[in-house]
């Protein structure tokens, strides 16, 4: 019986833990429909659900829906995720399977590059796109996402490829396959779920870089989900249920993503875990 | 399954070019295949922070070409600039709890749900989801009236009998309350605890028990050494991004009050970008680099006093 006990007791702790975690949250769903007064209260259901809320939160700016901002923030995604799933694969390719001069070097490099901090390249970045004419447009967002995706998900990419059996280069080399070749017909259809990995994380990311979006963005037309909400933060007399009810829904993208993908994520990792 | 799939139907395939490839040509195909992040790297890393380094000495406005100005941003910060000083150590005190505090908290939840019970997954996801909204606007939104003077957490400690102040409004509490928040989003790091756990190999504690070990024997002996690499690797990286936090201190307390909460990215990016002084925020760039590269490299250097690696046997079968 005593192992039916440590069970229940450890049921028990990890509810209560998790429930704790997961309170704010929690609350911030009712919170999302509440009025005010009643935002003070740590209770999750409000005496009347305010369901206008929503739809007066989403038409809080006089010009542009929420709408419009979704689907600002959705078209910066697609250049993003586009970016980084193309080019990391080819990247990673090159570093995990091919032999070059100066290979470990650059390896270094781009390891080396995960660790600095991006406060000493922003300067100059921005002026450069200020130069090109660029700042107040998406380019300096999605741009980046084109040279390799970031050298998190190429060493990630990297670690896979290493995983994957050399035979089958070897076989398509037989078969006159050039490295080309290789890549495109054994190497990247086998990369598939690593993949699936990068463009969720490229998402969730690059909705969350609200650094960026507002060093670069100022246009109200253009504004991404974040920058639309910090928009609202900053108005003088802040109606906190509206804007609890959007900030709820700007996570939304994220949350359906991350619980739709769990099993392409865990498939992602558990391959990557799998050594050749 | 696919790979074996794969591996047989090449084998049928008939063998006839040659198999050796020109050295030349693969050389070249490497440089073809890294292409977009070498140019990236070139084009957004590494002129940019030789820019940034040249920039450092001068006046630099945006509207008018760059002014060389010798030393003078850093003899300015260094002597003459109590914001830097404040925001400095601002940093440094948040830098000084969260990561601590995370790395424990991190730890001691992966410790725990480490068992294969029933449910284990549903758990799992529950902790690890403030993590994946954590750092969002959305949630900075939602700190800021949780810990405001009417928040409801006001509430909940007039239960205990403790008075209400606004957490947020307070210059003795504000860094807390963002302390906190980045806590919360322990999640991502416990899960790369995990994954460490799961690498330990069970031998050792069957080996252990066998010579008498108790629970605390093995967790000091067994699972610390053996964790101590994602240890050193959440250490590193959770101390750099600390670093740098920004949103945070942005949404929330806007640096306020009082500056108790200015942390270094957002006193440089206001340089930069409100005060458009490019010279001086890239000597804020270079100090903070500076700084960051100091401590890993200490952290690298203690590493060989504490962090245990299994020598490479398993490495390439």
């Amino acid at each position: 019986m005593n192992a039916l006990r440590y069970k229940l007791s450890t049921h028990l702790y990890l509810t209560l833990f998790s429930f704790l975690m997961l309170y704010p949250v929690i609350w911030w769903a009712g919170a999302s429909l509440k009025k005010t007064e009643e935002l003070s209260l740590p209770t999750i259901w409000p005496s009347k659900p305010m369901w206008s809320n929503y739809w007066d939160g989403w038409h809080f700016s006089s010009e542009y829906t929420f709408a419009h901002f979704f689907g600002n923030t959705l078209l910066m995604e697609l250049g993003n995720v586009i970016g980084g799933v193309a080019t990391a694969a080819i990247v990673a390719y090159g570093f995990g399977r091919l032999n070059f001069k100066f290979r470990g070097v650059w390896f270094s490099i781009l390891l080396l590059t995960m660790m600095l901090p991006g406060q000493v390249t922003v300067v100059p970045q921005y002026i450069l796109f200020n130069k090109l004419g660029f700042v107040d447009s998406y380019v300096p967002l999605v741009l980046p996402h084109f040279f390799g995706g970031g050298a998190f998900f190429i060493f990630l990419l990297v670690q896979f490829i290493r995983s994957i059996p050399r035979d089958l280069d070897e076989a398509a080399t037989i078969d006159g396959a050039s490295v080309y070749g290789i890549f495109g017909r054994v190497i990247l259809p086998l990369l598939k779920p690593a993949l699936v990995t990068v463009a969720i994380f490229t998402f969730i990311w690059s909705w969350d870089d609200f650094f960026a979006q507002v060093l670069y963005l100022s246009s109200v037309d253009k504004f991404t989900v974040g920058l639309a909400l910090r928009m609202f933060i900053d108005q003088f007399d802040i109606q906190w249920g509206q804007l609890l009810a959007m900030s709820l829904l700007s996570i939304m993208p994220s949350v359906i993503i991350f619980f739709l993908a769990q099993k392409h994520f865990v498939e992602g990792i558990a391959t990557t875990g799998l050594k050749g | 399954m696919k790979t074996e799939r794969a591996i047989s139907s090449m084998q049928t395939e008939k063998r006839t070019k040659p198999k050796r490839k020109l050295k030349g040509s693969l050389h070249l195909a490497g440089y073809v295949f890294i292409s977009p992040w070498l140019i990236g790297f070139l084009l957004l890393t590494l002129w940019p922070i030789a820019q940034s380094f040249y920039l450092s000495f001068t006046d630099y406005s945006l509207l008018e070409e760059p002014v060389w100005t010798g030393a003078d941003n850093y003899t300015k910060i260094f002597t003459n600039d109590t914001t830097f000083t404040k925001s400095l150590s601002v940093t440094f005190m948040f830098v000084l709890f969260s990561v601590p505090l995370k790395l424990f908290f991190s730890l001691m939840v992966a410790l725990a749900l480490n068992k294969s019970i029933r449910g284990m997954n549903l758990y799992r996801t529950a902790i690890y989801f403030p993590s994946l909204i954590g750092g969002s606007i959305a949630v900075a939104a939602l700190w800021r009236n949780m810990f405001g003077i009417d928040g409801y957490i006001n509430q909940v400690l007039a239960w205990f009998g403790v008075e209400g102040i606004g957490w947020i409004s307070n210059p003795d509490t504000s860094l807390g309350t963002l302390i906190l928040l980045n806590t919360w989003q322990f999640g991502s790091t416990m899960v790369i605890f995990l994954a460490g756990l799961k690498q330990v190999p069970q031998e050792l504690y069957e080996s252990a028990s066998v010579d008498g070990a108790g629970k605390v024997r093995k967790f000091i002996s067994i699972t610390l050494p053996m964790l101590s690499p994602v240890m050193f690797f959440n250490l590193v990286l959770g101390m750099i991004g600390s670093f740098q936090t920004f949103t945070s201190a942005f949404i929330i307390t806007k640096g306020g009050p009082i500056n108790s909460t200015y942390m270094y990215a957002m006193f440089l990016y206001e340089k930069a970008f409100k005060h458009y002084q490019m010279g001086y925020a890239s000597a804020l760039a270079w100090i903070l680099l500076t700084i960051v590269a100091i401590l890993t490299i200490i952290n690298f250097m203690a590493s060989k006093y504490w962090v245990f690696y299994e020598s490479d046997g398993g490495k390439t079968k």
